[in-house]
């Protein structure tokens, strides 16, 4: 049996925008990564500064962005103070849209609850001048103001100033976060990623090298309910669900066909 | 002229040996150098960017008046990039800053960008599963045992997984902490073992491709 490509399309299609519309509920189980991620980030005292790097861009921001508003919600609640950079010159916009939104909610202010230091090419060369001196790798913030004129960066110079670093990402930058702001620093790293990605960052979260990871939309709606928010990612975990369910039961009936269509050429 | 060809030889090697001189030993003088060759580091890389912008002008200039094959989709790149160039200028002019929300760059990054490149990777969706339906089946013990691990990870992974059958997130959860995490872990031990030998190769001289 060869089902044609374009029904599969159509039942994904169909599968997918079907569920976001009906809005049905599904409970969220929080698996012991993300539980991690956000006890780490939950033990934090109100006003320490963390660093926040959304090394993304738009293609995968179904995925993180969900993520970026659950953790930026859960650190504002907190008193926290974020700095946000990114290692992809596209992925400070949107870090931008992201504060601006949830720092609105909270009514957090620009230069004192949090700042936005932009984007540098260089990734492992910035984090290891992060190490030394922040200022070495971002003398200004985004839009020209020199860090010491920005109250939210007295007394933060670098990695020891600062008690986690919260990378998402949908590449590899956790991998030179890792090699170079922890084994070398000994900063503490959390880290949120693409579901595809987090296969490949569990050797770190199982040596301790990071201390939280959220994988995908999933982990997004994980952490949506652990700060009791739920939002874009709890929403779409119907959809999610049932695509899942289609892929395994177009692989089974891929394999069906399959051993039928062997069974036959044997035969004959 | 022997010098002449050893010269970014020895470049290469000394520059190299007070990277890793200073990674361990980040104290004066090795940690200050290691901190001034990393700063001039990040200066090149801005070239480099410029570089890039350059040679991709170029290539899609010459598609265009040689009217070569998909001439007019480099049309479209040369025009897009002078259109978010100079939003990006006109908006850093304007707003201080091309990150404005405000400014016009914003707005085609927004409502132009994020657009196009959430629908490429949602196109991955289609090709996934039409993929999995043709690629994935069980010829042999090593594929059924990846097939079943596989089917277990995707319906344990999702809400409606654990409404099934409550074991079953559990079992998805094991697979990743375990089997799934040794060979990954293999996996990254051999490319930072590859990594380790190609940099020593660079840095004794016997891989010479960057100079030519």
């Amino acid at each position: 049996m060869n089902i044609n490509r374009r029904i599969i399309y159509l039942l994904v299609a169909v599968v997918v925008t079907v569920p976001l519309i009906i809005k049905i509920a599904m409970p969220v189980r929080v698996s012991p990564p993300v539980q991690l991620a956000y006890d780490k980030l939950d033990e934090l005292k109100p006003g320490s500064v963390v660093l926040l790097s959304t090394d993304y861009e738009a293609g995968t921001m179904p995925e993180l962005y969900p993520m970026t508003i659950a953790i930026l919600k859960h650190l504002f609640s907190r008193d926290i103070k974020v700095l946000l950079m990114s290692m992809y010159a596209l992925g400070v916009p949107i870090g931008t849209m992201a504060l601006d939104e949830v720092a609105a909610e909270y009514d957090k202010k620009y230069g004192e609850d949090y700042a936005i230091l932009g984007f540098k090419p260089g990734l492992n060369v910035v984090i290891v001048a992060m190490g030394s001196e922040i200022r070495d790798a971002f003398p200004t913030d985004y839009a020209g103001t020199p860090l010491e004129d920005l109250p939210v960066m007295k007394g933060v110079d670098n990695y020891d100033d600062i008690p986690i670093l919260i990378d998402l990402c949908s590449g590899s930058t956790l991998d030179s976060w890792v090699m170079f702001a922890q084994a070398r620093f000994g900063q503490r790293i959390i880290a949120g990623c693409t579901a595809v990605m987090a296969t490949s960052f569990y050797p770190y979260l199982n040596a301790g090298q990071i201390e939280g990871l959220i994988g995908g939309l999933k982990g997004a709606a994980e952490y949506e309910k652990l700060i009791e928010s739920p939002a874009v990612a709890t929403s779409g975990m119907p959809a999610q669900s049932f695509m899942h369910i289609l892929i395994l039961v177009l692989i089974i009936i891929g394999n069906i066909s399959f051993f039928i269509e062997r069974r036959r050429k044997r035969r004959s | 002229m022997i010098m002449f060809e050893r010269f970014p030889l020895l470049v290469t090697f000394f520059t190299s040996l007070l990277i890793i001189l200073g990674f361990f030993i980040p104290r004066a003088p090795f940690g200050d150098i290691q901190q001034t060759l990393l700063v001039w580091v990040l200066i090149i890389s801005g070239f480099a960017a410029l570089l890039g912008v350059d040679s991709l002008l170029r290539l899609h200039i010459k598609r265009v008046t040689s009217r070569g094959e998909g001439w007019a989709y480099s049309l479209v790149l040369i025009l897009t990039f002078v259109f978010i160039f100079g939003l990006g200028v006109f908006s850093g002019i304007k707003y201080g800053t091309a990150f404005s929300l405000a400014s016009p760059f914003m707005y085609a990054y927004t409502y132009g960008i994020i657009p196009l490149q959430a629908t490429m990777f949602s196109l991955l969706a289609f090709f996934i599963t039409s993929a999995a339906y043709r690629a994935f089946k069980a010829r042999s013990i090593d594929a059924t045992f990846l097939l079943v691990a596989a089917a277990l990870v995707i319906i344990g992974r999702v809400p409606i997984g654990g409404m099934v059958w409550a074991k079953l997130p559990v079992i998805a959860d094991w697979i990743l902490d375990w089997p799934s995490m040794a060979a990954r872990r293999g996996v990254l031990l051999g490319i930072t073992l590859g990594a380790i030998g190609t940099s020593l190769r660079i840095m004794v001289g016997i891989e010479r491709s960057y100079l030519r």
